[in-house]
């Protein structure tokens, strides 16, 4: 029996290649394939980029320095939940890099990483447009203005208790 | 053109017209009511979402009639959630702050009861005697909406609500020049570009227009890179039409069949918005093939950024579109001359082209007459930092900074006193008060060491260090530079270096010397404007900081207590009251111990200086001080554990 990681992994590769073939082959669709890949499947993976590289007829090291020139582009997959610390020039005036702390020291993990449970990932983002509630913070898609190190706290607590209770329920409708 | 197909294009337009305004009717009839929420990004960072559904929820519930009409972002950024209530019999009332609440109450007081609820009210969009006005207001009558005239007032997903309001009867305007008539316009009318360096339009659009080659190319330039500003987000978000008006306008002007909007992948909603408007604008024939009837066809696409600052560059830019590292390249030729795929590529900031507009509407001459003579038009800031009335301010070229902060922003929040204001992003520099008279315009603003550059403000109270800022900017230069000259890439590293030294109290005599001889070698070594600015504000901090700078050399001291290796905490036992826990529940590293008599005290070791503790002491109290060395701090043990 195959393990399900792989079986994934093998519908995310088919996927590629059928995104591929929507683009034109000339070098000006590298960035918008990587980014359509990037949307669909949250990172751009090893094999992914050697695919890209063998459609447009490009060498792989090239691809790869071309993807990691740009601030979009992540090589590793995200978090359950990403949290994006802003730390544009209003957010950093009013003590940004505080709550990104925070929230590094929580999680035990630094900028740029994902918690090893795959819960949790934490990126810098500069200025998302709400200066006027800066310190800002963004999970996920929601944006949380004013934000205090409590305030960090109580977020990731939220989540927590949240999983717990899914979990809880899930037990309870297998058990019934 | 000739006379034939004038006639047709107009006869068109009209028909388009007479459209918009039918539909137009329909909302804003006689007797209906309208609410207009603000749902720009900044509008749903603070909850307009959850307004929008709470409304439509209590107008299902109350059974009332109105419209509810998602509009874009009015600038008052400190004011979201922002609705509009247009109801008849009152004039249409603006309302700040609205929360899921407010919404509710508004609907059962005022739309069904007919009580305006004034204490919720910022004031009304129109003269009457019932509400005061909001253009009393120095934050609006002192502004002057030239691009954003309509932003937060029409639904950006409805192109006919634009047309209804004026839109796009300047491009049927221009179709009906000849291409020569249209560049002379722009030439009298003095436009510069709003990216940044205040080049002229129309001398770029008449390189373009006079060469050979058939294929040309117009980019509409809205990367954005600043970290805080947010202006041309903003218009695209809040009104699309009138950037893709001015785009054809350009493309007609210089003989341009293809145009792109490049737009930062970071902006979901502005991309989202931006193609909307383009598929409408097909839809109805002002753009695609024949526009309006006539042979001029223009194809616009998107492209989104990816993210790098040195993208904004016009010729990394280009780059980055042909599927490259985005990397400056060296001019000439000017991508006017040989761009995008090696054809003629006009390049504009999306406030340049979102002024054709209404140049055309208006024509040169009334254009002239806002701003100043060098700088002729309005200038777009984003403001933010430590100011009361936050946002995007739109004003003509020429007011003063001093008029900016102060008359029409409200000055400094929480009675604290002004102390510089940053200028023009990573590029600009820091002024202090001495300079807010400056006027804003280009040169001015080169003249006192900042600039123009993105039009992000950033206001700064006693309170912050301006060397942190300095190293705020210098840390996203050299993070930001492509590595293409070696004085930008290892001399912004080397500057950030002393900079880091500096404000964690490792400072060397020789150290400001250095940093003004290097920044100086980075200016000269450099090929575009990244590195040609990037030492700006350090360069300008300075200049007019130096006895900060000084202070954190020799005294090991930050004045303004925001460098956190030299500062600390501490808490005043005469003033903590026994028993309060507040400090120790806030602590995040329970770095807060207790004391004999149940006072409080601070294990320095594992303070990370965070703040909470004074946020959170009862202001009754106010035990928590902050100084500056940190050698000041009296030094508490902590209680062995019994
Ligand atoms: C490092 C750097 C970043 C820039 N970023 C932007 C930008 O974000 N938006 C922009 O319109 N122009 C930016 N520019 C200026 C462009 O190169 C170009 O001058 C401008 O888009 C021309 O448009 P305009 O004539 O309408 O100002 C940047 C320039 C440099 C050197
Ligand atoms: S700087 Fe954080 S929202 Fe603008």
């Amino acid at each position: 029996m195959q393990h399900t990681a792989e079986i994934e992994e093998e519908a995310t590769l088919t996927d590629i290649a059928s995104i591929l073939t929507t683009f034109e082959k000339g070098r000006g669709s590298l960035i918008p394939i990587l980014q359509m890949i990037q949307e669909k499947h949250k990172y751009l993976s090893a094999l992914a980029l050697q695919m890209v590289a063998k459609h447009l007829k490009m060498s792989a090291c090239e691809v790869y320095g071309v993807a990691t020139f740009y601030n979009q582009f992540r090589f590793y997959p995200p978090g359950k939940h990403q949290i994006k610390v802003c730390l544009g020039t209003a957010c950093h005036v009013r003590g940004g890099d505080i709550i990104l702390e925070n929230f590094e020291r929580k999680l035990e993990i630094n900028v740029g990483e994902t918690t090893p449970d795959r819960e949790f990932s934490i990126d810098r983002v500069a200025c998302v447009g709400c200066c006027a509630l800066a310190p800002v913070s963004i999970i996920d898609d929601t944006v949380y203005g004013h934000m205090a190190p409590s305030k960090v706290e109580g977020l990731i607590l939220g989540f927590e208790i949240e999983k717990e209770r899914e979990k809880r329920e899930k037990k309870k409708s297998e058990s019934e | 053109m000739n006379q034939n197909s004038k006639v047709k294009l107009n006869e068109i337009f009209t028909s388009i017209k007479a459209e918009a305004e039918t539909r137009l009717k329909d909302i804003s009839g006689d007797n209906s009511q309208n609410i207009f929420i603000g749902m720009a990004t900044c509008g749903r960072a603070s909850g307009a979402v959850e307004v929008k559904a709470t409304f439509e929820e209590a107008l299902i519930e109350r059974k009332i009639n109105a419209h509810i009409i998602p509009v874009g972002c009015l600038g008052h950024c400190y004011g979201e959630p922002l609705v509009i209530i247009d109801k008849p019999g009152f004039p249409p009332i603006l309302y700040q702050n609205v929360t899921p609440g407010k919404a509710r109450l508004l609907v059962k007081a005022y739309l069904e009861e007919g009580d305006p609820v004034f204490e919720h009210v910022l004031g009304a969009m129109e003269e009457n005697d019932m509400i005061p006005a909001v253009m009393e207001f120095p934050r609006f009558n002192q502004e002057k909406r030239v691009v954003m005239a309509n932003c937060g007032l029409i639904n950006p997903e409805d192109i006919y609500q634009y047309i209804a309001k004026g839109g796009y009867s300047a491009l049927v305007k221009a179709l009906a020049l000849e291409p020569e008539k249209i560049i002379n316009e722009i030439q009298e009318s003095g436009l510069r570009g709003r990216g940044g360096a205040g080049f002229l339009t129309g001398m770029k659009w008449q390189v373009v227009q006079d060469s050979e080659e058939k294929d040309k190319i117009v980019i509409c330039n809205a990367d954005e890179g600043d970290p805080g500003a947010y202006m041309d987000r903003t218009i695209l978000e809040s009104n699309p039409h009138q950037v893709i008006e001015g785009m054809a306008i350009t493309a007609y002007a210089v003989g341009a069949n293809r145009a792109i909007v490049y737009v930062r992948a970071e902006y979901p909603l502005a991309v989202e918005m931006i193609k909307k408007a383009i598929g409408q604008a097909k839809e109805i024939k002002l753009s695609g093939e024949g526009i309006l009837g006539t042979n001029f066809n223009l194809d616009i696409a998107v492209f989104q950024g990816s993210g790098a600052f040195v993208c904004g560059e016009e010729t990394a830019l280009i780059q980055s579109i042909q599927g490259k590292r985005g990397m400056p390249q060296l001019r000439p030729p000017y991508p006017a001359q040989r761009g995008l795929w090696g054809k003629p590529t006009v390049i504009n900031n999306v406030k340049t082209l979102a002024s054709l507009p209404p140049i055309f509407e208006n024509g040169a001459k009334w254009f002239r007459g806002i701003g100043t003579d060098k700088s002729p038009g309005t200038a777009i800031f984003s403001v933010v930092g430590n100011i009361v009335h936050a946002g995007l301010v739109e004003i003509p070229m020429g007011v003063t900074l001093r008029a900016l902060i102060f008359d029409i922003c409200g000055g400094i929040p929480n009675g604290k006193k002004f102390k510089a204001v940053q200028i023009g992003g990573p590029s600009g520099g820091c002024l202090p008060d001495d300079f807010l008279d400056t006027p804003i315009d280009f040169d001015s603003l080169n003249q006192a060491g900042a600039m123009m550059g993105s039009g992000g403000m950033v206001v700064m109270d006693e309170d912050a260090c301006m060397i942190d800022v300095a190293r705020y900017f210098l840390d996203f230069t050299q993070k930001e530079s492509c590595g293409k000259c070696t004085f930008c890439r290892i001399g912004t590293k080397h500057l950030l270096d002393i900079l880091d030294r500096i404000t964690k109290g490792e400072g060397r005599e020789g150290d400001i010397e250095l940093l003004e001889d290097l920044s100086m070698d980075i200016k000269n070594g450099s090929l575009c404007g990244l590195g040609k600015t990037a030492p700006n504000p350090v360069l300008t901090t300075v200049k007019y900081f130096r006895d900060e700078y000084e202070a954190h050399i020799r005294e090991k001291r930050c004045p303004a207590m925001m460098c956190r290796t030299l500062t600390a905490y501490f808490i005043d036992l005469d003033k903590c009251a026994r028993g309060c826990d507040a400090c120790v529940g806030s602590c995040p590293t329970e770095a807060i111990f207790t004391t004999k008599n149940r006072k409080k005290g601070i294990d320095q070791t594992l303070c990370v200086k965070c703040g909470e503790c004074m946020v959170s002491c009862p202001p009754e109290y106010d035990a928590v001080r902050k100084v500056s060395p940190p050698e000041l701090a009296p030094k508490i043990e902590r209680p062995k554990e019994e």
